[in-house]
């Protein structure tokens, strides 16, 4: 007999003779508290992210990348990792050629392995993509994908994140509904709602513990 | 090995007693507990404000674990064929020994040599650092916390922080004799010294460890939750990743655990989410230019399955590890999480070790409570903790020749003396004439008992018959109320 026998022959075993209790699952509990109104959304989040250290800029789709270059000018960032067949990509990518003497831009198009150390070493930002977020809790949607890979939003020490004004939902049930995660999720898929930190030392909150020690969220008002 | 350390497991010597008299003794110890408890029990309340929302959740919380615990067999195939469709090997063991044996075999096929580790208490449970350290293979804890008490050779403290009993200047002087470097009590720098150690680890490390906290059998996800972000890099940076659970953590489907996240950040450090939420499921897809080549989920049952088969201690599963019950026990507050020697401390520890080392080897963990009943009135998914810590007491004075079976080690406090006086004393009280004929001696002859009564007169004075019996003053008191009418 396997492990896995074993185990369930268990279970079944000491369920003998039971039905399985039934799904009262409630909606209300978990989205009425958490639903707000158009002009809510913005302030909610801000609120949330806020307290807990994330920058947060409101611009609109034709200004942010020069708000972009001056925030990486102002912390004298040397270079920026983008991903430049992404739609943000493009348009980092043209405002930089038009002024020139921006921080470099790299960007991640070949496998980890190839780049490891100086993506660990040599990489002082990054600029992604969001899928929106949520305001009940202050946390951005990403779901890593090849042009945006899983720890282009991790290792880099600064991370900027671009944000839709119109995607930020209310509550993480009504983002699992709309996008219909439970039909199929990516391989990873992420929260993430402000810099890294820890309070592990006497409950002393110290930010920057593994991941980005600032989470930098741009939110484009008008889009 | 060449740069790792061997790390020993803190070897746990005497019993609980000795080590709680130890630990009450240290103003240092109680300090810094007292301290953080007070801090993390006024942070959930302010995250829980709302008693009403606070109570419909944590009743949706209970019933959602219900309902997962009553399918689970037919849960835990689902998240296997789901995870397996995704990529993910799963693998099953019984016991820890089975569990340490699968990880050992996938880091061999590998030929690893350096694993990193983010925080899993079921990994504790495993005492996996131990045994591959034991095997050359350095297995090094990337959790701030954790790595604190790898680095000083000892056993976390709380489940949530498990360097929880050290304080600033405990944690600057490991790091400068361990490390060497300049001594600090700078939080923020002590963190960034952590940081630089453990990044080079992450770049370095073959293996990524795991824990899971929810299982979702619906997608096969995998859900993490964490604040440093070493979690993401453990499961992300590595070419493997393996995670271990214990079988209780499936949860039916994705919505669920909304709620229960919600329960589990509010109740553990009073925050409405943690930094990261890491959904993971599955490996890296051809197309996709980083995450692990192999995800690996190790479901462990470790007497949990002891717990499943009685109704009553099933409940016990329900646990999501948020420490809410530790945070406001009166006794763990005070003796600390070392008291405890085993892996899981306060309530949620005394009602599951049991199920996991046997109640022999733990004979002082249900006991250890006052019964005050704080953690279960905290407790998100409503475990009725004192209700079964009163039954473990049940278990663990059960006649060695009882037909009835619950659990492994049971009976180990029976004693024939004290059964014997409370067979009497039931016999005593359940018979008039006995009781009336007890009555006469005890109020007459109460002069004769004694001042020394073990451990009660310690603290309180010794008990003491009434000259007269409330049955007697009773009868009195009605006889003249029967003259005055």
């Amino acid at each position: 007999m396997s492990a896995k026998q074993n185990i369930l022959g268990k279970l079944r075993k000491s369920l003998t003779g039971t039905t399985p209790i039934a799904d009262d699952f409630d909606v209300d509990l978990v989205t009425q508290p958490y639903t707000y109104s158009a002009e809510q959304r913005i302030p909610q989040l801000r609120k949330l992210m806020e307290a807990v250290h994330t920058e947060i800029h409101l611009t609109s789709g034709a200004e942010w990348p020069m708000l972009l270059a001056q925030l990486l000018r102002d912390r004298q960032l040397p270079s920026l990792l983008i991903a430049p067949t992404t739609p943000h990509g493009q348009r980092i990518a043209q405002h930089w050629a038009n002024n020139p003497g921006l921080p470099a831009l790299k960007s991640y198009d070949r496998p980890m392995e190839e780049w490891k150390a100086e993506l660990f070493n040599d990489t002082p930002a990054s600029l992604t993509g969001t899928l929106g977020a949520i305001a009940a809790t202050g946390s951005l949607i990403i779901w890593p994908t090849r042009e945006e890979p899983r720890l282009m939003s991790l290792v880099p020490p600064v991370h900027f994140a671009l944000l839709k004004a119109s995607e930020i939902r209310d509550n993480f049930y009504q983002v699992q509904q709309e996008f219909e995660w439970a039909q199929g999720m990516p391989t990873n898929a992420l929260l993430v709602s402000g810099p890294s930190k820890t309070a592990d030392i006497e409950q002393v909150l110290a930010y920057g513990a593994h991941g980005p020690k600032d989470l930098v969220v741009l939110i484009l008002e008008d889009q | 090995m060449s740069t790792s350390v061997i790390i020993p497991t803190v070897a746990v010597e005497e019993d609980f007693r000795t080590r709680a008299h130890k630990a009450l003794g240290d103003q240092q110890l109680r300090n810094n507990f007292r301290t953080a408890m007070d801090s993390l029990m006024t942070k959930r309340a302010a995250a829980f404000s709302d008693a009403h929302e606070r109570e419909h959740l944590r009743a949706l919380g209970n019933s959602i674990k219900a309902r997962a615990l009553s399918k689970l067999p037919d849960l835990l195939e689902q998240l296997e064929q789901n995870l397996t469709r995704n990529g993910v090997t799963v693998h099953w063991a019984e016991t820890v020994d089975e569990a340490n044996g699968i990880v050992l075999s996938i880091i061999r096929a590998h030929e690893a040599r350096q694993v990193i580790k983010g925080k899993s208490m079921v990994s504790e449970e495993m005492e996996m650092n131990h045994f591959l350290e034991a095997r050359d293979i350095e297995c090094l804890e990337s959790d701030m916390g954790e790595y604190i008490v790898q680095l000083d050779h000892e056993k976390p403290s709380h489940i949530i922080m498990p360097a929880i009993h050290k304080n600033a200047g405990q944690v600057a002087s490991l790091f400068h004799d361990k490390l060497g470097v300049e001594y600090t009590k700078d939080v923020d720098q002590l963190i960034q010294i952590g940081r630089r150690v453990l990044r080079q680890k992450f770049f370095e490390a073959d293996i990524g460890v795991s824990g899971v906290n929810f299982a979702v059998a619906e997608t096969g996800t995998l859900l993490l939750v964490e604040n440093e972000g070493n979690g993401r890099m453990t499961t992300t940076v590595p070419p493997v990743h393996i995670a271990v659970t214990g079988i209780e953590k499936v949860v039916e489907n994705l919505r669920d655990v909304v709620p229960l996240l919600s329960l589990l950040t509010r109740s553990a450090l009073g925050i409405p989410i943690t930094t990261y939420v890491n959904m993971i499921s599955g490996p890296r897809k051809d197309h996709e230019l980083d995450g692990p080549q192999e995800v690996h989920l190790v479901l462990l049952d470790n007497g949990r399955s002891q717990a499943f088969a009685d109704s009553e201690l099933r409940q016990t599963l329900n646990c999501i590890r948020c420490g809410a019950c530790m945070n406001h026990c009166p006794v763990y507050t005070r003796v600390g999480g070392h008291t405890y020697g085993e892996g899981y401390p306060g309530p949620i520890g005394k009602i599951i070790t049991p199920h996991m080392v046997g109640l022999a080897k733990v004979p002082d963990h249900p006991s250890a409570s006052s019964l005050c009943g704080a953690c279960g009135e905290v407790c998100p998914v409503k475990i009725p903790i004192p209700a079964i810590l009163r039954r473990l007491r049940e278990e663990n004075v059960k006649a060695p020749d009882s037909p009835h079976q619950v659990m492994r080690g049971q009976g180990s406090k029976y004693s024939r003396k004290e059964r014997f006086i409370w067979n009497a004393w039931a016999k005593l009280n359940s018979s008039p004439t006995l009781y009336r004929l007890f009555a006469f001696f005890a109020t007459r002859l109460r002069a004769l008992t004694p001042s020394n009564v073990g451990p009660w007169t310690q603290n309180h004075s010794a008990p003491k018959p009434a000259a007269r019996s409330l049955h007697d003053m009773a009868r009195e008191h009605l006889a003249k109320q029967g003259e005055r009418r």
